[in-house]
């Protein structure tokens, strides 16, 4: 297949301006003829369902939460990035572009990662008008902070709950909307399949959580904007329900999946500290900046922090990128922990952790401002560890976070399926092999607000004399029939091991060889492994058998069971890159020191893979990256 | 740790509910409650029994999903602290523990201990918002807001839409939930174009849905994860009697 990007022509500055010039529109009387389905409610799906309904076009919004408020956008602590320059310390869109491709390890679009930065500036706008209550000067003025990878405070934050401010603000516009009757909301909703009518997307199979009915739902476009696929690790910082299936099975219908072995492993959350656990929270990253780390020189140290003297201490961080010390980029700093803690010196009960400590901040800054700053994180660090954090240091240690891939896009956000857009982290389109702290909360909100409104009306303004979807069309029931199997078959085998076994055991395979570091062996091993993990899931696994009505381990089946087949996808990905990039680590691939070794000449291109039926070797695709306004250096922090 | 728990098992709201009673045995007391019914949920299975519904998703005391009443309490002991984010350790060795759904008239009960809270969702869809769409904003320096405000108005906006407040009042009352939006938007310049008209509305939507009337317990304060204020519902209230003032010199 020919992957065609569709990226606009003229400077990179002008590209996103001239498309909005060209594209087509559709007149405000024909929007009411036209339906959209859009598939979560996170930022990037409120946003894109308020905004398209402000339009005028005919919205249903799904999400399986109980509310659409509960999408895991809310959990979002550190801040939204923004080429503001309110701080006046040399930001600009120029600057934040060359920030988050370097960061990406020059594995992204460049004119994708432009347009984010450009919107960046309306964003905050946007979150304002909205009530957003982001943390302010005493003269009134919004406040920043700095977050990893860049030297400048472009980090916009509402306490440590940003995320959850801007999501209230995109789902109070849904509401708006839901009131005004132009967006429909399907709350406990979740997709099982996506419709193709003569190639093109034309609605879902959705499954009512509470009553158990497989529902058909029609539209002109669909949108998924369903998130990340990290909870595949089963201990991660993500939700319970965080899940790849929506887009894993657009996948199977045939969009192209982009890169799934980019998972960001976060440096800064709560270390595992036994087998009954079920995530591993999240410490935000702002954190870092007054937050310093260090594991104590000594290995197998069982002497207390606060008793161990500065000289015996090992900043390792400030010791290997003194330029950005603290402050190095997630993929880079969680890295550097691992070695240290693969080398012996991890701290903690487990020895799997490092320590964050806030004893120089707290000495220079006062106990209230560290307070104002980080109160909530540290209360949430007291209530789960039972740790006082103003008194010794945090135990922290990576976790499996966020999905730099997911489904392949064009820059208009479509997919490989005509009328199928892909919103958020649901796409890979920004981020390259290594997200940026604080980009996250931003691209899902830039493409639903600013982008998206735009290249799905140019897709639309084609579909006019279309007409009304039929939802009785035998595509529909194809799709209905293969959920419907698919449900009694996963009831049906009545097994002897649970659902969260299965997705334990798939999660551990992950993270021992395709996590922070892979390898070539490993990666063979694991797609053996689950490839007969699969096998015995299909004859084993055990749920209650009533599909009619709330399951809630059927509906964790059906993800565990797309979990079993992203992760073989993951490793394949990861097996045929040989180089290192980003959070992709080949061990084979390293300089003396240690740094990852990228290579150009040979993988400079996005791998987009096919399905090619179940254990068959994926198809792949390549999208070659073109560098016209930026020269792929050697990614130092040092 | 060995704790025997009493839960609320529900196969509907049609169908009638009894508390049934499970003993757990050898839990780690560094475990989280729901990790805790996570295991319950393991033996039952392979022991051929429903495992019991419950909400929850984040894990992390944000999200808002999860909620249950523990030994009488919205939440359980511990102060400011969602469901999820509450440890065995709070609990002692050979305790019982009475685990309810949250318990209110506009919150029916959907399976066990899994209640459906879309009122909320309704009372915010009535007027919950700011009036503004997509591309219509100035730019964030066109107004200053102070500290002090942006501060006050994010201690109402920190609300989780968890409904504890709801559970825990003997009235089933939602005002603390609404005063907490209508005290957020209505200290922000942004938001006081619309804010009698936001306050009426919102006020008809809670008693549309079903909800009581608030008679000042402040029990809702109490429970309250976030800790959001009472002073938000006198708030509302002050909004509530300005708006009508207003409505009545139209």
């Amino acid at each position: 297949m020919e992957l065609n990007a569709r990226i606009p022509d003229g400077p990179l500055e002008q590209k996103w301006e001239n498309y909005k010039k060209n594209a087509k529109l559709v007149n405000p009387a024909n929007r009411k003829k036209l339906d959209v389905i859009v598939v979560g409610t996170g930022l990037a799906g409120a946003s894109v369902a308020a905004s398209l309904g402000e339009m005028g076009y005919n919205i249903k919004s799904f999400c399986f939460q109980d509310s659409p408020r509960r999408a895991h956008s809310v959990a979002a602590q550190g801040g939204v990035n923004a080429a503001k320059n309110y701080k006046n310390d040399g930001d600009s869109v120029y600057r934040m572009f060359v920030d988050t491709i370097k960061g990406g390890d020059f594995r992204a679009r460049e004119a994708n990662v432009y347009r984010m930065a450009e919107c960046s500036l309306n964003l905050i706008d946007q979150a304002v008008a909205q009530g957003v209550p982001f943390g302010r000067e005493y003269g009134g003025y919004l406040n920043n902070r700095s977050f990893g990878g860049v030297q400048v405070s472009r980090t916009f934050y509402a306490r440590g709950q940003t995320g959850q401010q801007l999501l209230l603000g995109s789902y109070q516009a849904l509401m708006r909307q839901v009131d005004k009757g132009s967006v429909k909301l399907f709350a406990r909703h979740e997709m099982l399949d996506l419709v193709l009518i003569d190639g093109k997307a034309r609605g879902i199979i959705a499954r009512n959580l509470d009553t158990g009915e497989i529902e058909r739902h029609a539209a002109h476009a669909v949108v998924l904007a369903t998130g990340g696929y990290g909870k595949i690790y089963y201990l991660s910082t993500l939700a319970m329900g965080c899940n790849g299936s929506a887009i894993w099975r657009a996948h199977k219908k045939g969009a192209l999946m982009a890169s799934p072995s980019w998972i960001q492993i976060h440096p800064t959350s709560l270390p595992q500290s036994g087998d009954y656990q079920s995530k591993l929270t999240l410490m935000s990253e702002s954190l870092r900046n007054d937050g310093r780390i260090w594991v104590p020189k000594k290995e197998n140290e069982e002497r207390p922090p606060n008793t161990i003297p500065e000289e015996e201490r090992d900043y390792y961080l400030e010791r290997r990128y003194p330029s950005f010390g603290n402050l190095a980029p997630r993929d880079i700093s969680s890295r550097a922990a691992k070695e240290r803690i693969d080398a012996g010196f991890g701290i903690g009960p487990l020895k799997n952790a490092v320590y964050l400590d806030f004893s120089k901040a707290i000495k220079e800054q006062g106990i209230e401002k560290i307070k104002e700053k980080y109160g909530n994180l540290f209360d949430m660090y007291l209530k789960i560890t039972g740790y006082n954090a103003y008194e010794e240091p945090m135990m922290i240690s990576p976790s499996a976070h966020f999905s730099m891939g997911g489904l392949w896009v064009d820059y208009e956000l479509m997919s490989t399926i005509p009328g199928l857009f892909a919103l958020g982290e649901a796409n890979f389109a920004d981020h390259g092999a290594n997200r940026l702290g604080a980009n996250s909360l931003l691209q899902a909100s830039v493409d639903g607000y600013f982008i998206a409104p735009y290249t799905i009306a140019n897709y639309l303004s084609t579909e006019i004399h279309t007409g009304k979807i039929d939802a009785d069309n035998p595509a529909f029931a194809k799709a209905e029939e293969e959920v419907k199997a698919k449900l009694h078959q996963l009831a049906g085998i009545q097994g002897t091991k649970t659902v969260d076994y299965y997705h334990k055991t798939v999660g551990k395979i992950l993270y021992d060889y395709c996590g922070l570091s892979r390898n070539k062996e490993g990666l063979e091993k694991a797609i053996k492994e689950i490839q007969l993990l699969r096998a015995d899931f299909n004859q084993n696994v055990k749920i209650p058998a009533d599909v009619d009505s709330i399951n809630i381990e059927l509906e964790k089946a059906g993800r565990v069971a797309d979990y079993l087949e992203i992760g073989e996808l993951m490793c394949y990905d990861a097996l045929t890159r040989n180089e290192s990039c980003g959070a992709h680590f080949r061990e084979e691939y390293q300089t003396e020191e240690g740094e990852a070794m990228r290579n150009d000449e040979a993988y400079q291109f996005i791998s987009a893979w096919g399905w090619n039926g179940l254990s068959q070797e994926p198809i792949l695709h390549k999208e070659q990256l073109v560098f016209e306004f930026i020269k792929p250096t050697v990614r130092s922090y040092k | 740790m060995k704790l025997t728990l009493k839960i609320w098992r529900q196969k509907s709201q049609q169908q009638a509910g009894e508390l049934k009673t499970y003993t757990l045995n050898d839990l780690n007391s560094h475990m989280s409650f729901l990790e805790m019914l996570d295991i319950l949920n393991e033996q039952l299975l392979l022991a051929n029994e429903d495992p019991v519904t419950f909400d929850h998703d984040c894990r992390e005391g944000i999200c808002g999903q999860c909620g249950m009443m523990i030994n009488g309490i919205a939440h359980g002991p511990l102060k400011n602290t969602t469901t999820c984010q509450l440890h065995i350790r709070s609990f002692s060795d050979n305790d019982t523990i009475i685990i309810e759904p949250f318990r209110a008239g506009a919150f029916p009960i959907r399976k066990d201990l899994s209640v459906d809270r879309s009122a909320l969702d309704r009372v915010i869809s009535s007027g919950g918002y700011i009036s503004t769409n997509t591309g219509q904003a100035p730019d964030a320096h066109a107004i200053p807001i102070t500290h002090q405000t942006t501060e006050a108005a994010f201690d109402a906006a920190a609300c989780i839409g968890c409904g504890a407040c709801v559970a825990t009042c003997k009235n089933g009352s939602a005002a603390l939930f609404t005063s907490a939006k209508v005290g957020h938007l209505s200290l922000l310049p942004q938001g006081k174009e619309e804010r009698a008209e936001r306050v009426i509305n919102m006020v008809n939507a809670m008693d549309e849905e079903g909800f009581g009337h608030c008679t000042n317990t402040e029990a809702c304060e109490v429970e309250c994860p976030q800790g959001i204020s009472v002073l938000q519902i006198a708030r509302m209230n002050y909004e509530f009697i300005r708006a009508k003032i207003f409505e009545k010199e139209k």
